[in-house]
């Protein structure tokens, strides 16, 4: 009998696989999206939506909105006069509300692909071979047949795993990754985090808001490298001083051994031999790209130096009608940038133009406050040799902020010189990952600082802060 | 300082080249390395980057002027500032002579947005193509929808005038605008000059068919064999190789191997003397969103078919993105044109001179013929090879054309030389 044939087939159900298969065959192709069970129910049902959905953006956030509750109730009503005696965690109900979350939104997904006709098929796809331009790709079921079907266009979005160190055995128990994390059952005493990356202080902060005492070990010398150094100085400032997190930089780890009294972590900062000793302890050192089992072999398909597969701009791979989109792909590993990709990839093919603004996508990180940035940093202009203009103004100087209890952080906005082009909004405070769209906004469409600055900010809102930065741009700023 | 802005040294071939769109205005600030112009040859269109930060201040020819290699066309102020702030050099620009129309300085836009830019680049237009009624100019996508997009370079038509490109062709950009469904409703006509490399395309084509004695001799082909050893390999091949196994690599190995035992096929007319190359550059017809484009695959008897499919495949790309370069689609021995990709059944190609001969392939179609005194259904794809006849004989040519049949029928005779 002859294989099923499809004109787009995705390899992969994360932010860029789904929403790439969802294009797809909204421009009118036949199209199949392909998910193993690696987060299947407890029915062994796929769940849709990969690591985002299920171990990542969406449950941490419905912990961290959790934490928070609790933090507030526990110091910050005192304030505004509310007293709240004895309040109590049940770590139980946080996680099953957490779950419940998780279900409802691959549920959701699923919704979405009947709604769009876009055909689900469960199991592990790799590529099997070439006939009469077709690609075949084998979809391995879990038990253990395999269906082989013929594409038009294969789309690779496989996505990313938790790297693992040497040593350091994660059993998602006493030793977690990011799945783990998201999954304890009561709060530990102590815990801690090897890594200080987004993921690191995100899941260090959720359970220093449930009473752990959380100690983060980070290899790198600098903090928060990535992010604007007069952002980052200030994320170290509040996490460490104000809100207790132990950060140690410069770290190296040089053993971990479980014992009957918990985890000892030996390592060194600087010539310093130092241990740590905690209940629990998260390994959050960056992720992998998955292209195991994808039969990469099979057709040639070339990877780069780092493991990705190699793609040029338009993400297209080494073979004919083989793309690929997401965290297997170069490139930031974020949820919305695979999307992005996986929608362009679907034009692509369509015939339409297609093209993603790398130099626009925004950074998030879910701590409190938060931070997020688009655009260049400061060190990046300087080193550049960009002549910029900077505005910054603090949360501090917002009646909104003040109204709402929470003036932490700053925004700042550098623009060119020259031309008063927008170059990067950098913001670490209150609803930041919310605000910073309108700079991604902005920057699209090549706005001056003048143009923000020109533009009408519902007061009072938190939004008025990015209008005084790009009034603090040109020396002008109204309230500071 | 001043600096002067030079057309750049063209090439051998190139006499002369159009300015086609100068990306900036006198009294706009330009950066080292900054595209200032494209220039369009005969053959590509060059982007001339600026030599040294600085302003312009002068602008010396204009879009649409013809410039010879090495003709001065602006200059630079290495010490000038684009005036006191970002706001201001348009104003600054207006006093200095030789500014280029004032439309092109409002459509300079301060940023399109994403929808705009997609519209821009499914239309092939520019953003300063567009008069912008955004704030500041800016082009939005109702704008972009409402200009209407460049003309398709039109490949020179395989069905009307053989199937080669009588010269390598690139990116047109073409001044005016035809709107074929106006000119159908309203029994209008409209007249538009030829672009520089449509007038070259005519010009050359006209030179081949006077200065040569064009003959064209046919053959058919059973590709049966070469088909049957691509399925047999394709996939070790190209696992092996990175590159698929196409029909190219066969037909370029057939005709080196004609061209070797007739070497006057890879001749040129040269006044009263017959030049004989030493070498086999083959000029390849690629398809390319733009047009044809021919690069050449220099020292195709040296490479082997991997090799040739990928040099291929590389052309191909680059041809898709425009970035063929002025030496990729100079020189040439002999050339191959496959009309077939277009359905082709059989044309009569224009030698490309100075080249002497010309392979045309066609599209493989089953057809009835007779073996052994029994009609069988063979995959045939027919041969046409034109040839100068001041200097090849028919003999010559036909049992070249015979060479490259017998090569595709039993490809080992490639691998034996016989």
């Amino acid at each position: 009998m002859a294989n099923k044939q499809f004109d787009v087939v995705v390899i992969g159900a994360g932010p860029g696989g789904y929403v790439a298969a969802i294009r797809a065959a909204q421009l009118g192709f036949s199209t199949a999206c392909i998910e193993s069970e690696s987060y299947a129910d407890p029915k062994g049902e796929v769940r849709l939506g990969g690591t985002c959905l299920n171990v990542g953006c969406i449950p941490s956030k419905a912990l961290l909105r959790s934490s928070e509750l609790y933090d507030e109730a526990s110091h910050a009503f005192v304030m505004h006069g509310i007293t709240a005696e004895s309040v109590k965690i049940d770590v139980g109900t946080m996680i099953r509300r957490k779950d419940n979350i998780v279900t409802q939104l691959t549920q959701g997904i699923k919704g979405l692909f009947k709604k769009n006709k876009v055909t689900l098929l469960p199991g592990r796809g790799s590529f099997a071979g070439r006939e009469n331009e077709l690609w075949q790709v084998a979809v391995a079921a879990r038990d253990g047949s395999t269906e082989t079907i013929d594409a038009k266009h294969v789309i690779v979005a496989t996505g990313s795993s938790p790297r693992h160190l040497d040593g350091i055995p994660v059993d998602n128990e006493s030793i977690c990754d990011n799945v783990g994390a998201l999954s304890l059952g009561a709060v530990p005493k102590r815990l801690g985090v090897i890594g200080a990356g987004v993921i690191g202080l995100e899941l260090g902060s959720v359970w220093k808001r449930l009473g752990s005492e959380v100690t983060i070990l980070e290899a790198l010398p600098d903090f928060l490298a990535a992010a604007d150094p007069a952002v980052a100085k200030e994320a170290w400032k509040t996490f460490t001083a104000k809100q207790g997190l132990k950060i140690n930089l410069g770290v190296r780890i040089n053993s971990v051994k479980q014992g009957k009294k918990g985890i000892r972590i030996d390592y060194d900062m600087g010539d310093a031999a130092m241990t740590l000793e905690c209940d629990k302890l998260i390994v959050s050192v960056g992720r992998v790209p998955n292209t195991a089992g994808l039969g990469a072999d099979n057709v040639g398909l070339k990877l780069d130096g780092r493991g990705c597969i190699e793609v040029n701009d338009h993400c297209q791979t080494n073979l004919e009608n083989v793309w690929a989109v997401g965290d297997v792909i170069r490139g930031p590993m974020l949820a919305h940038k695979g999307m992005e990709e996986g929608v362009m990839v679907a034009e692509l093919i369509a015939g339409q133009a297609g093209h993603v603004n790398y130099d626009a996508i925004p950074w998030v990180i879910y701590t409190h406050p938060e931070i997020a940035w688009v655009g260049k940093t400061e060190a990046q202009l300087k080193n550049a040799g960009i002549e910029f203009r900077a505005g910054q103004i603090p949360f501090a100087a917002n009646g909104r902020a003040l109204g709402q209890g929470d003036t932490t952080g700053f925004v700042k906005m550098l623009a060119c010189a020259k031309t008063d082009r927008i170059l990067g909004v950098h913001v670490i405070g209150a609803n930041a990952s919310e605000l910073i769209a309108e700079a991604v906004t902005a920057m699209e469409f090549g706005a001056v600082s003048e143009d923000i600055a020109r533009i009408c900010h519902a007061h009072p809102t938190l939004s008025e802060v990015i209008h005084e930065a790009a009034l603090a741009v040109d020396k002008r700023p109204l309230h500071f | 300082m001043l600096i002067e802005v030079k057309v750049p040294q063209l090439s051998e071939s190139v006499a002369e080249a159009t300015l086609v769109s100068w990306h900036k205005n006198v009294g706009d600030t330009v950066t080292r390395d900054e595209n200032l112009i494209d220039i369009e040859t005969d053959k590509v269109v060059l982007e001339l980057p600026a030599p040294e930060s600085g302003v312009l201040v002068e602008v010396v020819k204009g879009n649409g002027d013809s410039v010879a290699s090495g003709e001065l066309i602006a200059r630079i102020d290495t010490e000038a500032k684009a005036g006191a702030s970002a706001a201001a050099p348009a104003a600054k620009a207006a006093p200095v002579a030789a500014a280029p129309a004032p439309t092109k300085a409002a459509a300079a836009p301060a940023g399109t947005g994403p929808a705009a830019r997609k519209a821009l680049a499914e239309k092939g237009l520019d953003a300063a193509a567009v008069q912008g009624t955004g704030p500041g100019g800016r082009v939005t996508k109702s704008d972009v929808l409402g200009t209407a997009a460049p003309p398709k370079p039109v490949a020179p038509a395989p069905s009307m005038s053989g199937a080669v490109s009588p010269a390598p062709t690139s990116a047109l950009p073409q001044p005016n605008v035809i709107n074929a469904d106006a000119i159908v409703a309203e029994r209008t006509e409209q007249r538009v000059p030829m672009s520089r490399l449509r007038a070259r395309v005519a010009e050359r084509l006209l030179q081949s068919q006077s200065t040569n004695a064009i003959l064209t001799t046919f053959n058919e082909v059973n590709m049966a064999p070469v088909m049957e050893l691509r399925k047999k390999y394709a996939e070790k091949f190209e696992k092996e190789h990175g590159v698929r196994l196409g029909f190219m690599g066969f037909f370029v190995k057939a005709a080196v191997a004609a061209l070797k035992k007739f070497p006057v096929l890879n001749a040129s007319v040269d006044g009263s003397d017959i030049v004989y190359h030493g070498y086999f550059d083959i000029g390849i017809a690629v398809g390319s969103p733009r047009g044809l484009v021919v690069p050449i695959i220099r020292d195709a008897d040296q490479l082997s078919i991997a090799q040739i499919e990928k040099k291929i495949g590389e052309f191909g790309a680059k041809a898709k993105e425009g970035k063929l370069s002025l030496e990729e689609l100079t020189g040439g021995t002999f050339s191959i044109s496959n009309g077939g990709v277009f359905g082709s059944m059989l044309s009569t190609p224009i030698i490309n001179p100075p080249q002497s001969a010309i392979l045309g392939i066609h599209a493989t179609k089953d057809r009835p013929v007779v073996e052994n005194g029994q009609i069988v259904i063979r995959p045939i794809n027919y041969l046409a090879m034109s040839y100068d006849h001041r200097i090849i004989d028919g003999r010559e040519a036909v049992l070249g054309l015979v060479t490259m049949k017998e090569a595709l029928e039993d490809p080992a005779r490639l691998l034996l030389d016989v």
